[in-house]
């Protein structure tokens, strides 16, 4: 946002979390990003999220792929290791590194270009392994890097900042995830804060592909009229789903909620989520329920947002695999080699 | 001319795909394996599952030349389909088996071969029940008229069948019965043996029959590999199953039995390359095996990974090309591919195995290297190599071996540690630190492809970016010090020499036996590894005249040398191989003696 570098201040008073740390020190080098980018406010609520959550910067791994989005792992989280990958390659490069430590947080920042179109092989991949990671998608529409170009995700009739319209049916990355197997599914905006948060908190402490798809409007190339996912059409269009909370580990739930129309999903890495229906005879526990409203609410203008499905049982990458319950990285070298009795021994089938 | 001798032929399987022929061939060659006989078997076959034309080939030598010979001795002849050329590619002095269960109106037949019928079918329909026994009792049926004919000993290769088929007795005796009466039969109406014999002798005590895959996933297992991504492509597929069945029996955790190991299929090669380096880059050793297509693939996060300075392994087995090439035939075409793989300057680290035992030793070097330069490294193997039965020395391991993890900051090192900088090269070898991320509050770094310092930094500044990439240049002159030293074979005298790479060795071993009792010694060196050492220019300097021979149209081994060298090129002569075969010993000969003889007449 800005280019001027300025000296991190903390504050004696800043609010700290569990670890002794202050926002300030989940924060990343200063984002190169446009002015009023929807991408910088995301960038805002990981930094809120991970603070909230106590989570130590180096047990968390950040990984992108290419393009505006792709850039904002380095804004957050300067003391956790960041992987800046090709273009729509980040789930491999995520795979590989969770299979060398499924201990770590991942979280995974993309585009709805390096998702849905260079990435689209290999988002949909890793969701069928059920990789225990937040992926994140940036998602506005339009190429911002190149300038303007329609992406995939671009609504039909949505026009380009010179006029013309796409015509092209978009790739919902919603009802993609839920129908090949993501086991939570999430759709929010860049400007509402409030409902970001908690989403993402949730989205972290699933175990699983977790996907959060956040509209973020493009100041400069995507937030003219006549385009679908500008900040003034977003607020428009968006209606939620479901009013999610998050509540951490061992906290009492202060919030006010009505049980009977309420959810409470325990989630396996920590903590639990309370989802307020706002949707009637809808359940994000029913893949054919979040569809058919995510579908129904875009026939008529109107995007659904908020958790639209969510599976806490179906097991992960880690244990479909039958991996050890240990990072890889840290079995002793011994451990791991057969010796030199083994050899001899498997020898004598080739003789 | 086949000529008469013990322990020296080679005999040539023409069968169908899908018939169940490659363990009867294999249970002969093993039976000459173990009684002695120095033994190579190549495997011909389409890319198919069922029906097209396959032949194997298995070639004795008591020298223990393990290329092929290049030359067919005896040819069994089961595939109607490709009789004419079977038969046609036999010596003369030569034999051809065929099976004569049916009557022909007319056999091609040629006056300077034997050529044996036997009721094959006829015996095995009589004898077995089952359409697919029948089918399969053929093979071993024909197995028995060999061991007849080349007076085999009977006692070994019952007992293989006991090893091969453990406590299936109904295989056994199946298996017994069909070997009886192709041995009773050529007993019968065949002078046995034919002018060749196998004989019983010693020279494969401390030997084992393998291919150069399965070394290779060996390799990986002891070197600690523990993340192994791929997508299927031949010839390097046998290379994860390997990996994959030798884990399953020696890298469960011993109180969970859980996997020890991660071996992930991918949706196509760019994720495996993806899925390698992000293990490599999380402290794994990882690898992915492939071929030349799949490197194509890999092109963009190869470059990645050298300029982000992340180890990992890749093997290609290397198959014919352009394109999709012919898949199951071999090749060394991928030498320029792997070496400076993807766009902008970039080069890599490549080893270059000769056999299956080097395979297995480079293998595990490769890891080594990886860490230490901390750079994908290739271990560019071919089909050849990868895939058929060759005879090595029995791999040995040393306990207490301990593998070289290169530059990776330690705790207590970080926490004596101001700041650390990912790319900063403290010790002037051009190899910087590293850290492995979740270990410690001090560690991270950002790793980005895009243009950085030496601080790890985003830059877009000339110096910055130049600065970085000036110290990649140093860490290429380390690799040249680390990587294997070629084998070299050298006498003063000599003033030719040939030098190449990888399967072209023990073809070039045998041409150069030959040569030099022709009176024409040459000197030999083989390069091992990319980046070339100071070794393989100093021998060119030596030398008047050399040879470069490798398996690839375009002479890219030829080009690497003069690329990469202060050579003369007017000094080297290129002799490419690349109809997909095996080089032979013959050709190498023959193109040898051509040069030299125009060399003179001019």
């Amino acid at each position: 946002m800005s280019y001027i570098k300025k000296p991190k201040i903390i504050r004696d008073n800043a609010l700290r979390n569990k670890l002794g740390m202050t926002l300030t020190d989940y924060e990343g080098v200063m984002s190169t990003l446009c002015a009023g980018c929807g991408h910088d406010s995301i960038t805002g609520a990981i930094i809120q999220t991970v603070f909230d959550l106590n989570i130590e910067p180096h047990r968390l791994i950040k990984l992108s792929g290419i393009g505006c989005s792709s850039k904002t792992p380095a804004y957050f989280a300067s003391q956790s290791h960041g992987f800046n990958s090709v273009h729509g390659r980040m789930p491999s490069v995520a795979t590989g590194a969770h299979s060398a430590n499924s201990e770590l947080f991942c979280i995974g920042v993309s585009g709805d270009g390096d998702t849905l179109s260079i990435g689209m092989g290999q988002f949909t991949h890793a969701i069928r392994r059920n990789l225990n990671m937040l992926y994140v998608i940036e998602n506005n529409g339009v190429y911002g890097l190149t300038k303007g170009q329609f992406s995939a995700s671009a609504d039909v009739g949505s026009t380009a900042k010179k006029g013309a319209p796409n015509v092209q049916i978009p790739i919902d990355p919603c009802q993609v995830a839920i129908s090949i197997g993501a086991t939570f599914v999430a759709r929010s905006f860049s400007g509402d804060k409030d409902q970001l948060v908690p989403l993402l908190k949730a989205g972290l402490m699933h175990r699983g592909f977790a996907m959060l798809d956040v509209i973020s409007p493009c100041v400069t190339f995507n937030d003219h009229e006549g385009s679908t996912k500008s900040y003034m059409s977003t607020r428009e269009s968006k209606r939620e789903a479901l009013y999610t909370d998050y509540i951490e580990p061992f906290s009492e739930i202060e919030i006010d909620y009505d049980q009977g129309s309420s959810i409470e999903i325990d989630l396996h890495e920590g903590g639990k989520v309370i989802l307020r229906k706002a949707e009637k005879e809808f359940s994000p526990l029913n893949k054919s329920d979040s569809i058919r409203v995510i579908r129904e609410a875009a026939d008529e203008g109107e995007m659904l947002t908020g958790l639209l499905y969510i599976d806490e049982n179906t097991p992960d990458f880690t244990e479909m695999e039958n991996t050890v319950n240990k990072p890889l990285n840290e079995i002793p070298f011994d451990d791991l080699c057969p010796g030199s009795e083994s050899l001899i021994s498997l020898q004598k089938n080739y003789k | 001319m086949s000529k008469p001798s013990h322990n020296n032929f080679t005999v040539k399987f023409a069968n169908v795909n899908g018939t169940g022929s490659s363990s009867a061939n294999g249970m002969f060659m093993k039976s000459i394996f173990r009684m002695g006989i120095p033994v190579v078997g190549k495997n011909y076959f389409p890319s198919n599952i069922q029906g097209l034309p396959t032949w194997y080939e298995i070639r004795a030598s008591e020298k223990g030349y393990l290329s092929p010979s290049g030359t067919v001795d005896i040819m069994v002849a089961m595939n109607a389909q490709t009789y004419a050329e079977d038969l046609a590619s036999v010596e003369p002095g030569g034999y051809l088996i065929y099976d004569s269960s049916w009557p022909r109106k007319e056999l091609m037949t040629r006056d300077d071969i034997t050529v044996l019928g036997v009721p094959l079918a006829k015996m095995c329909n009589e004898a077995f029940d089952t359409a697919r026994s029948r089918t399969l009792m053929k093979n071993t049926a024909y197995v028995g008229v060999l061991s007849a004919l080349l007076e085999m000993d009977m006692a070994v290769i019952e007992q293989l069948l006991l090893d091969t088929f453990g406590t299936k007795k109904h295989l056994i005796d199946a298996n017994k019965v069909a070997l009886d009466m192709g041995f009773n039969y050529a007993k019968e109406n065949f002078k046995c043996p034919l002018i060749f014999r196998a004989k019983t002798s010693n020279k494969t005590d401390g030997h084992i029959i393998i291919d150069g895959n399965a070394t290779a996933a060996l390799g990986c297992v002891f070197a600690g590999a523990t993340v192994g991504s791929w997508y299927p492509i031949t010839p390097s597929t046998s290379l994860m199953d390997a990996f994959s069945g030798y884990c399953h029996s020696l890298r469960k955790d011993k109180e969970t039995e859980k996997n020890n190991y991660s071996i992930i299929q991918a949706e196509d090669e760019l994720a495996a390359i993806g899925m390698a380096l992000g293990a490599g880059w999380n402290g794994a050793r990882s690898f992915t095996p492939t071929s030349g297509p799949g490197i194509s693939l890999m092109g963009e996060f190869l470059g990645f990974g050298y300029y982000t300075e992340i180890p990992t392994v890749v093997f290609d087995v290397q198959r014919t090309g352009p394109s999709t090439g012919m898949p199951t035939r071999t090749q060394q075409c991928d030498l320029m591919a792997c070496a400076y793989a993807s766009h902008g300057d970039t080069k890599h680290v490549c080893l270059y195995p000769a056999n299956p035992e080097e395979a297995f030793y480079l293998s595990t070097e490769a890891f080594n290297l990886a860490e230490q330069l901390q750079t994908p490294v290739f271990v560019l193997s071919d089909l050849d190599i990868g895939m058929n039965d060759w005879m090595v020395k029995d791999l040995e391991w040393e306990d207490g071996y301990q593998p070289k993890r290169g530059k990776v900051l330690g705790k207590e090192e970080l926490d004596n540690m101001e700041n650390f900088y990912r790319y900063l090269d403290v010790d002037g070898d051009g190899i910087p630190y590293r850290t492995i991320p979740g270990r410690h509050p001090k560690g991270a770094y950002f790793t980005r492809g895009s243009g950085h310092n030496k601080l790890g930094g985003y830059t877009e500044d000339a110096a910055e970016y130049q600065d970085v990439v000036d110290r990649l240049l140093i860490k290429w002159e380390t690799a040249k010090t680390l990587v294997p030293q070629p084998d070299i074979s050298y006498s003063k005298k000599n003033k030719i020499g040939i030098i190449s790479i990888g399967s072209c060795n023990d073809a070039i071993r045998e041409a150069r036996d030959v040569l030099k009792k022709q009176g024409q010694a040459l000197n030999y060196l083989r390069v091992k590894a990319f980046p070339f050492n100071d070794q393989v220019e100093k021998f060119m300097t030596q030398h008047e005249k050399i040879f470069v021979i490798e398996q690839n149209r375009d002479g890219q081994l030829h080009h690497m040398l003069i690329t990469e060298t202060n050579i003369d090129p007017r000094k080297l002569e290129s002799l490419r191989f690349y109809n997909g075969i095996p080089i032979f010993a013959k050709d190498i000969i023959q193109k040898i003696e051509d040069r030299i003889n125009a060399g003179q007449a001019a």
